[in-house]
């Protein structure tokens, strides 16, 4: 599989107007440069709300930093402030 | 031994008398529960409806992670955590905690440190709807201290 699945949820899903959306990767990259590749196929604005410091990052379910190398075939979640309870 | 743990994220309502109950298992001195409720009012403003999602998986993963910190902290046979997601109104149960230990102390300590770390930590997002507008809910401050005073407490006692 040479795509990645990028999920979005809540306030960041109705801002970008998606909930999902896939990538093609040939090799590994890092988070940010995922993040600089969504703004370059969407819209430079996505770039720009995904590189909110508010915004957490999570690769197959597990919270990760940014540097984190997303490999093919990956589940890629930007995820807004939580609040459970 | 691993203690027995229940976790649901469900749009259904539960029954706090059926979960406590089902908490009883062999060895059980106490059981702590913690039930929270939709506010009426918000920030001065009358709550309509809270819209609640989470991360299908990631979630229920990070639970079982809060629970399972809790059980190396403190003596729990049992753990339950009940949370719904969907469309809920003022009054509405939306999560349910509940520990069994064979002593109080654990029981009331591990049941407070899962929802405090619930709050802050678990992939759920609320968004509230007011007569006059919506927004979506930010992670409060002071729930943020809460949790960051278990994780020194945890510092201290090493």
């Amino acid at each position: 599989m040479s795509e990645v699945t990028v999920q979005f949820f809540a306030s960041l899903r109705e801002a970008l107007g998606k909930d999902r959306m896939t990538i093609s990767l040939d090799g590994s990259l890092s988070v940010s440069d995922l993040v600089i590749k969504i703004g370059a196929q969407e819209d430079a604005a996505w770039q720009t709300a995904l590189e909110s410091p508010d915004i957490l990052v999570a690769v197959n379910q597990t919270l990760v930093e940014r540097s984190h190398k997303v490999q093919p075939g990956d589940e890629v979640a930007f995820l807004p402030p939580v609040t459970g309870g | 031994m691993a203690a027995l743990i229940k976790i649901s994220v469900q749009s259904a309502d539960f029954d706090i008398g059926a979960e406590t109950a089902a908490l009883a298992i062999a060895g059980t001195g106490g059981i702590n529960t913690f039930l929270g409720v939709v506010r009426h009012q918000n920030d001065n403003a009358d709550v309509r409806c809270l819209r609640l999602e989470h991360y299908p998986g990631m979630t229920e993963g990070q639970i079982r992670t809060i629970i399972e910190e809790a059980e190396n902290r403190w003596g729990v046979l049992a753990a339950t955590v009940i949370h719904r997601i969907g469309d809920l109104y003022p009054g509405d149960q939306i999560v349910f905690v509940g520990v069994a230990s064979a002593h109080r102390g654990d029981a009331f300590d591990a049941c407070e440190f899962i929802i405090d770390f619930l709050k802050t930590r678990a992939t759920f997002w609320k968004k509230e709807f007011t007569p006059d507008s919506d927004r979506w809910l930010t992670t409060r401050q002071t729930d943020l201290d809460t949790a960051s005073a278990w994780q020194s407490n945890e510092a201290d006692s090493r």
